[in-house]
Formats: structure tokens, sequence, C-alpha cells
């Protein structure tokens, strides 16, 4: 029996964590030489087993123990249920032997101080979980995982089991834990305050919730900033993108193509491009303020650096998702309700109102909502033109990095964003549950969609095209000025910033010398993003399979949890990490390890969504006839259903390495002198105001990203990229 | 292919819950190894669901499956030695029929030459020789369905299942193919348990029926037991066309009954029903026009061809009835006096 040999490779692989290799994090990486050594000397480079024996650290003993323990279990000795036992109590036993020894003792001894008075002070403490101490962990999760199977969990089968364990695990681990620690951050004690009086304090601040704005000329609490910009972003985006929606899909307009491809442009745009262009046309030597002055002697004033400026940028920024999202909604009515509605003598305009409207109203809420999201997440635009106007986002990352460090304060506007976020979440899930009239059943209807009553045909030329053109004028502008010396004041033409960027130089020995600034950060952002792309299409495409093709118990908890996940603001999730991890057990802050992780939770939806859209077009009898053909789990996964899902594939490594690439929020916290990401060095040169190089970066990002956008597109043909959102989950929502 | 081993399946109290909903409720059935026994019920009466138990494709939340002796409960789909031909045929899309049919195989771990070789001889009787580098889009709705049945039969399983597998087809083709099933199924003496919802399908190929209503087992037995003999009035209804009518048990004696249907008086098998008020089935075609008899009006009178299809107005309610006499045909309106054949009516529980 396959089963048999599978638990005693994961034993041997927990043995070869706990026995073999060193526990604790290297600095200089594993070694063969250090392997051999086995720690004779350093205790901290010393395998579990070593550390127990040598040097007296009795808390690995139960770790052992458990190994020991699930031994039997892994043998092909004795029956099924004896096996089973034995599995579930070693792994399960390893699991809490493991997370406990890491949480209790930390680099200053015991971690807790009842564990002190109990223990006496310990003499000893321990650093970040490394490689020995991840394989054992990993394996003893799944000894345990595999004993549920042969209890008759998951129907018996263990790679099913094994999924949900690694994807439950790592959904605690990677996000409700850190979020976890956010929370808890909010009640450490601040100077002479208690943990209460600190939290109280700290959560009823007037600079959170101050309405002083109301009566005085001074800036409210930054929750009702947020509120306000989220509230009137989503309003202005959310029509924008109805206008070009109805356009698109209702009118004979001849640039239909060209408008759609808007949608596109938030998907490649760093986060800051929008408030570049804003701020070479408004800003103080922007071309707008140069021809008030020149012409008429105005001073415009920095009226851009503010709610206007932050507002304007976003709507720029997020009416393309509207736009996306509701090019869906809009095709999803069916033709035939309107032809119905018109052979029952309704005119196109009491057509519109009184059906096709209607229709479209989960659809334009569920709009809404991914925009407010969007906007309450969005960090790139606020800190590039908010100046003095605070939101939760920029504030959150003030505390952090500014004069305070503050992080009971950054955890509380955390929790208060988080909360906002997860109302949004429940909102949009209520409404997209409701919407299951909105057709669509994926049968071809009959018909041809109504046009647009004249009134509303103009109103939405009238709205869209004066915007779509602005967009252009924005982006031309933002990458015009990466083209002049000094913007506003020395209109050279000159390509400086790009040399300064991406300067290239030949050593005497013949070599190519990367001599440019931008170079190190841009070589790391594509490695650390080529290496997320595959890991958050697997797990995405994993959960994807687990979620729609199995019923087990807890489906539904591990489907809620994925999902909440995804409703984390990004500037959260930033605080979260750095929080969590710059302490053992697991201490990765200043590594790529955090950096790949935070990608790859971070950008988790989109393969999630392209995996479940994808499986859901699946006939779900070709799994279970390959079952039954007597294909193992992994064999029908591997020969039946990812054949059939290539393009859904591709798409999830597509978004996830150019979301990756163009990402800043939860990044900008995590980013450290040897992994510097390219969104996190041009935001450094935009607060420094050096423009021209920002935007000369900016520049290049668009072109590598839309160029592996249309090679992909060459590769696989238009079949799953843009189009409808109910067949092609372009990522919606969650950036930022 | 003559190797195939028939097995005995063994269900003991196995039922299938949700919480609070039961979709299959505890069952004990034997199904003897070489048989072709059917699950016939309405659609949500739990017949696909028990099948997909025995295959592995679900829990059973209670009771033990035994297959051919050897408990199956807790071993997943791919442990069991069944095959199932499902009713999208489910072939792989993007696989050739020949890579169809070996993948069971070559899944079980044969070498793909071997693997090969075996799939051509199994294709060649379903009769399917020379198909096998075509892809399945490019072959009829029939031949799809003997793929189907070549790749479940390739890995020589104890048991064979078949969810529906006929629904997919036209009329003509269904007729041809259950034929061909059933004779597969004798020649090679296999066990097969066949999911359907065609009470003509289910007496044409089973050796037995099993009919199930709401998550439980209504009826079992051989398929003429059961048009014959049905217990309740939904076995009755559900395995061909019945009349059903309220009449009256007036007195047991020794296996019989003397039952009252408004005016006649007429000696049925009590079949363990007390006297009083009686529930009482009858053919249509167990209807026959006499001189003297129950008194009933012509309502309808339908020319269907092959045989008279009429609608008697009685006291007891409507009797729909047919008549192979296409000659002497009455008119509606007119008084006439029905009896029953003997054969075809029978007393049965609510």
């Amino acid at each position: 029996m396959r089963f048999v040999g599978s638990s005693m490779f994961i034993w041997l692989a927990g043995a070869l964590g706990a026995l073999v290799l060193p526990w604790h994090m290297q600095q200089d990486g594993v070694t063969l030489r250090g392997l051999f050594a086995l720690g004779a000397e350093d205790a901290e480079a010393a395998s579990a087993l070593t550390q127990a024996m040598a040097f007296g650290r009795f808390w690995f003993w139960p770790v052992l123990a458990a190994l020991a323990l699930s031994l039997p279990g892994a043998l092909p000795l004795g029956t099924r249920a004896r096996r089973a036992g034995f599995l579930v109590a070693g792994g399960g036993f390893g699991v809490l032997a493991v997370v406990l020894q890491g949480l209790a003792i930390g680099i200053q001894g015991w971690n807790w101080e009842w564990a002190t008075a109990a223990f006496g002070e310990l003499d000893d403490r321990q650093f970040g979980m490394g490689l020995g101490g991840v394989v054992t962990a990993v394996a003893f999760l799944l000894l345990l995982t595999d004993g549920l199977a042969l209890r008759g969990w998951f129907k018996g089968d263990r790679f099913v089991s094994g999924s949900v364990g690694v994807l439950a695990a790592s959904i605690i681990v990677f996000t409700a834990w850190p979020v976890g620690n956010v929370l808890t951050q909010m009640v450490t004690p601040r100077g002479d305050l208690s943990g209460a009086e600190a939290l109280g304090a700290r959560l009823f601040d007037a600079k959170i919730w101050g309405l002083s704005c109301t009566t005085a000329n001074v800036n409210c609490g930054v929750f009702w900033n947020t509120l306000m910009l989220a509230v009137s972003s989503a309003t202005a985006a959310t029509m924008l993108g109805l206008a070009f929606a109805l356009i698109v899909t209702r009118t004979g307009f001849r640039a239909k193509k060209a408008l759609r491809l808007l949608t596109v442009l938030p998907i490649i745009t760093p986060p800051f491009v929008i408030g570049l262009g804003l701020i070479l046309i408004f800003g103080r030597s922007g071309v707008v303020n140069q021809a008030a002055d020149a012409m008429f002697g105005v001073q415009l004033g920095r009226w851009i650096y503010g709610f206007g400026g932050v507002w304007l940028a976003q709507v720029f920024s997020f009416t393309p998702t509207a736009f996306l999202v509701l090019i869906g909604v809009v095709e999803g009515i069916s033709p035939a309700m309107e032809e119905a509605s018109q052979m029952l003598r309704a005119t196109r305009m009491r057509t519109f109102r009184a059906v096709s409207l209607p229709l479209m109203l989960p659809g334009l809420a569920n709009a809404w909502l991914i925009v407010f999201v969007e906007s309450l997440a969005d960090f790139g635009n606020p800190i590039v033109l908010g100046g003095s106007f605070g939101v939760l986002s920029t504030e959150i990352f003030f505390a952090v990095v500014g004069a305070q460090q503050d992080f009971g304060r950054a955890a509380v506007l955390a929790a208060v964003m988080l909360v906002v976020a997860l109302l949004a979440f429940i909102g949009q899930r209520a409404i997209v549950g409701k919407r299951s009239y909105v057709s669509m059943t994926g049968k071809g209807d009959v018909g041809l969609p109504s046009p647009l009553p004249n009134g509303v045909r103009r109103a939405a030329f009238l709205i869209a095209l004066p915007w779509a053109t602005l967009t252009i004028i924005v982006y031309t502008m933002a990458l015009a000025g990466g083209f002049v010396r000094v913007w506003g004041r020395d209109w050279t033409p000159t390509l400086s910033h790009f040399q300064r960027a991406f300067a290239l130089e030949w050593t005497p020995a013949g070599g190519i010398l990367f001599a440019g600034g931008a170079w190190h950060s841009l070589f790391t952002t594509l490695q650390l993003a080529a290496i997320a792309a595959p890991i958050t299409a697997s797990i995405g495409l994993l959960a994807a399979w687990v979620l729609t093709r199995q019923r087990f118990a807890g489906r539904t908890a591990l489907e809620f949890a994925l999902m909440l996940t995804f409703a984390v603001p990004g500037t959260v999730i930033g605080v979260a990490y750095i929080l969590t991890y710059n302490l053992p057990p697991l201490e990765i802050t200043g590594t790529a390890v955090i950096l790949v992780a935070c990608f790859v939770f971070r950008n988790l939806p989109v393969g999630v969504r392209s995996g479940v859209a994808a499986m859901s077009q699946l006939d779900k009898s070709l799994d279970e006839a390959a079952i039954t053909l007597r294909a193992s789990t992994f064999r029908t996964l591997r020969t039946v259903v990812l054949p059939l899902l290539k393009p859904a594939i591709v798409t999830a490594l597509v978004y996830s390495f150019v979301r990756a690439m163009t990402t800043v929020s939860a990044v900008i916290f995590l980013v450290s002198a040897e992994y510097e990401m390219a969104t996190v060095f041009i935001i450094n040169r935009v607060i420094n105001g050096d423009y021209g190089l920002a935007i000369a970066y900016c520049a290049v990002l668009i072109v590598l990203m839309m160029a592996t956008i249309g090679l992909i597109n060459l590769a696989v043909g238009r079949r799953n990229l843009g189009r409808r959102t109910a067949a092609a989950p372009a990522p919606v929502g969650g950036r930022a | 292919m003559s190797t195939t081993k028939a097995a005995e399946v063994r269900l003991e109290g196995v039922g299938k819950r949700y919480g609070n909903v039961t979709a299959v409720k505890p069952l004990n059935l034997v199904i003897e190894g070489g048989t072709l026994v059917t699950l016939l019920g309405p659609s949500g009466c739990g017949k696909t669901m028990l099948l997909r138990m025995v295959a592995g494709l679900e829990q059973a939340t209670d009771g033990r499956i035994l297959i051919g002796g050897r408990d199956v409960t807790l071993l997943s789909a791919g442990e069991r030695n069944v095959s199932m031909v499902f009713q999208s045929y489910a072939l792989f899309p993007h696989m050739s029929v020949l890579d169809n049919v070996a993948y069971g195989l070559i899944s079980s771990g044969i070498r793909k030459r071997e693997a090969h070789a075996k799939a051509e001889a199994t294709l060649e009787t379903v009769g399917l020789k020379g198909f096998g580098a075509r892809l399945p889009s490019e072959m009829s709705g029939g031949q799809q369905q003997r793929v189907a049945v070549a790749r479940a039969l390739v890995l020589e399983p104890e048991v064979l299942l078949f969810d529906e597998p006929l629904s997919n087809l036209d009329a003509r083709l269904r007729r041809s193919m259950r034929e061909e099933i059933r004779a597969l199924q004798q020649r090679l003496g296999v066990t097969v348990i066949y999911v359907t919802h065609d009470q003509a399908e289910a007496l044409a190929v089973s050796d037995r029926i099993i009919v199930m209503r709401n998550a439980e087992i209504a009826q079992a037995g051989t398929p003429s037991e059961l048009y014959a003999a049905p217990d309740s009035v939904f076995v009755a209804t559900f395995m061909g066309e019945a009349n059903h009518v309220r009449g009256t048990v007036m007195a047991l004696d020794g296996d019989m009954a003397d039952v009252a249907l408004g005016p006649l008086r007429i000696r049925l098998p009590h079949r363990g029903l007390p006297a009083g008020a009686a529930d009482i089935v009858i053919r249509p075609e167990a209807v026959r026009i006499a001189d003297a008899g129950l008194p009933a009006t012509v309502a309808r009178a339908t020319y269907m061809g092959s045989q008279m299809e009429y609608h008697f107005a009685t006291e007891v309610g409507e009797i729909f009835a047919t008549s192979p006499d296409r000659t002497h045909r009455r008119a509606p309106g007119e008084e006439i006096a029905l009896t029953f054949d003997p054969e075809g009516i029978m007393l049965v529980r609510p």
C-alpha cells in the first residue's frame, strides 16, 4: 500500500529535522560542514536532539518524545486503527510541543511570567526557529493529518487532509496569529497607564474620532478623514465606472476596445503614478499652476496636497476597477428581460429605470464596496498627496516609522481599519450572495441588449469621455516627467533620470556593472516576485480545489477564514508582520522570507478566485472518474485537473507576479537594506522630491509589466484575461 | 476480459446524514455476486448517494459496507475494487480515447505498453476497435458511452457502478445501449449496481430492482414481483401506470380477502392488510369491459395506434384503461360496466 510508505517518508523527514538539522535559524544558512559539525560547540547550531542531550535544553524532550510516539504509526505494522492512533497522538502532541516550546522560551528566557513563577528563572534562551524546527513542525502536522485520514476523516484521503492541514496552518501562522498580535498590542501598558487604561486612551483618542473640523478650520480625526475619502471616492468611481461600462456594452461607440484597455491600467500601474501625474499638473510647479501664474498672475497654491488631491488620485486609480466589475454586471443582465419590458410597451427610458437599473443595483453596490475597501487600504496616493491630511493607512505608517515608534497607537489604528474593512467585506458578501437573480446561467442568452435611452447615453458620454481624456493626460504627464531635467523650472529634455537609475558600465574585466541606483531594488523585486508567484498560484489553486471539490467538516470555517484574510488591509498586515516576526519563534524580519510570505498571502485571492472560477466550469465527475480509476488524489490533480486548468494557472501566475511588483502598503514595513523593493525605492525618491528618477523607474516598471502581460496574452490567447468577470476573474480589489 | 471477479456487496445499516438532513436512512441490503441490481426512484430519493457511498466517493455516516466480504467503509474510492460509469461519462477531454481507457491501468502501476495493449483489447469488446487515437469530443454520444464503459471494465472490478448512464442519449440509442450493457454484464458475470429513474430501463436490465423513496428502500424484488405485487401505492404508480382507488376489505378468509369496490365484490390476496378501508391499485391493461360489474361511463376515448386509451368515470373515481381492441371502440358518454383481471388488481399499503 502506498499509504504506508508515505507516512514513513514524512516521519523520516521529521526525524531529519529533529535529529540532524540545526533547529534554530543559522546566520549563514545551513551548510554541509555545519551539519557535520553537529553544533558540537555552539548550541545554537545544533539539532534538537543534540541541544537536549548535550546542552540540557530540556524543552526539546517533548518534541523528541512525540517523534518516538508517532513512529509505530508510520511503520507498516498493526491495524489501521492502531496506526491512526499513534499518528494522531504523536503528530498532535508534536505540533503542540513545537509550538509551545517556541512560544514559551524566547530571547530572554521564559516568555510567560507564570512559567517563571512555576519553574523558576530560566538561565537559557533561544532564537528564532530555523530549518530543523520548520521541517519538524511541518512533518508533525502531516503525520497528524495522515492519522486523521487513516481514521476516515476527509473520506480517508491523506492528500486532502494534508492540504487542509497545510492551508489551515498557514492561515493561522501568516494571518490569524499576526492579526491577533496586533489586537493584543493595543492593550500593552504605556508609561504609568495600565493595559486597560492605555487601551482606553489610545482608542478614544481625539486624533482618531475628533469632529472639530465641523466647527473650526482644522482636520478632523483620521477615522472621519478616511471614511469621508472612501465614501466620496467610491461614489465617484462607481458612477464613472458605470458610465464607461454602459458605453462599452450598450452603445455603438467606435473606440470601445480602447476604453477596455483602461481596465488593464490599475493592474500594471505602481500605486503612485497617478499621484505623481497630478503633482506634475496641479502641484506648485505643475503646468496648470505655472500657466495660471504666467497668464493671469494667479497663485493657485498647494490645494492638491490634501483631501482634494487624494480624492482625485483615488478616483483616477479606482475608476478602472469599478469599470471592470461593472462590465460584468451590465453584461450579466439578460437581454430577454429588456426585450420583455419593451414588448410590454415600456419606453426605453422606462425599461432602463424599471428593469435594467434595479437588476444592476446589487452589482453597483458591490462595485462601490470594492472601491470603498481599496480606498480604505490605499497607501500610495495618501502618502504622496496627503500632506497634513492624514488617513488611517498613513497614520499607521507614521506611528511605526516616525519618531513616535508607538506600536500601541499603530495597533489601535490598524484595529479600527480592520473593523471598517471587515464590515465592508461582510456587506459585500451579503450583496454578492443575494445576487443570484442576475442571470449568470452560463448559457448563451438569446436576444439583443436594448440600446440606452438617449438621455442616459448622452450623460454617459458626457461623463466618461472627458474623464478618459483626463486619465490619458495624467498618465502622459506622469511619464513625460521622466524625460525633462526639472519639471516646472528646466524643461530641457534629458535621459539623465534613466541614467541615474539604470546606468550600465563596463568593468575593466569586460563584465557589465549595474551602476544605476535602481538596479538593486529592481532585481530584488523581480526575484522575490518570481519566487512568490508560483507559491501563490499553487496555494491559491490548491485552496480553490479543496474548497470547490471537497466536502469535509470545517470546510465553511476554512473558507470563511480564507475570505477574511483577503479583507485585511495591507497596512494592517504590514504592522502585524513586523510585530510578530521580529521575535522568536519565527524571526524572519529583514529576510526575504517575510517579503515572500507577505506577497503570497496578500495575493492569494487572485489564485483562489481564478481557481474557483475555472474549477466551477470543470465537471466534478472528471475528478471522481479519475479517483474511481485508482488514481491517487495527487495523480488526479496532476493528470486531469491541472492540464484542464492551464489558463487559470497562467492567470494566477501572471497576476500574482505583477501585483507583487506593484504592491506597497504592506511591503513598506518589511523592506530592509538588503531586500529593498522597487515600489519602496520609488516612494522614498518621491518623499525626497526626486520626481524625475521616481517617474523614470515607474515607466520602466509599467513597460516591464505590460510586456509580461502581453507575452502571456500572446502565449495563451485571450481566453482568461479581461472580458467577463464572471468567467475570467481579473483580480479586483485588495490592492494597495 | 473473462477474469472479472464478481463480488457480493453487503450494506449493513448504511446511512448518510448532513447535520439534520438525512440523505439516506440507515438500510440493509445484500447484492449477490454476478447480478445486475438497479436502484430506482425519483430524483432526490437517495439512490445516487447510495451508489456514491458504494463507490467511495461519499463517506457513509452510519453502518458498514462490505465488498466481497471485505470491509471497505473507510477506504477511499481508489482503494476499493470498483469502477464507475458516470452520467456525464466524465471522459478526460484532453486525453485520447486510448489514454482514457488506459488511465486506470497506469494509475494501478501497470506499464504503459501493457496498459495500452489491454485498453485496445477492451475497446474491441465494446465495439470500438481502431478508435483509440481519437479525442472524446470527436465521437458520438453512444461511442462516448462505450468508451466510458470500456474505461470502467478494463480494471476488471469486483463491482461495476452505473450512474444514470443512458440519460444523455436519445430514446432509440438508449434502448440498444441498455441491451448491450445487459448482454455485456451477463457475458462477463460481473456484479453491477445501476442507478436510474426510468422504470422501463430498470425492468429491462435488472435481476433485481430496489425502489427507493424519501431516502429509504420502498420495496426490493425482481422486476416481475415489483410490477405484479407492489407493496405500496408509490411503488405501484412508479413501476408503470396504475389507477389508485379506495375500497373496503369486508372480511378476511385465509390468505384472501373479500373486497368491496363500489357495488363490485372481488376476492384478492389480503397481503397482511386488516379489514376496513383499503387502497387498491389497478393496472390499465387489467381493466375489462363487461356486461356486469362496476358501472362506468366513458369519459374520453383516445386512439393510440397500437391500442385504445379510455378514461372511465366511476363511483370510486376516474379509471384509466388501455385496450388492444381497436375495432370495437367505445364512444364518450356510453354506459358500460368494468371488471378487473385478477393479475392486475391488488391491495396495497397507502
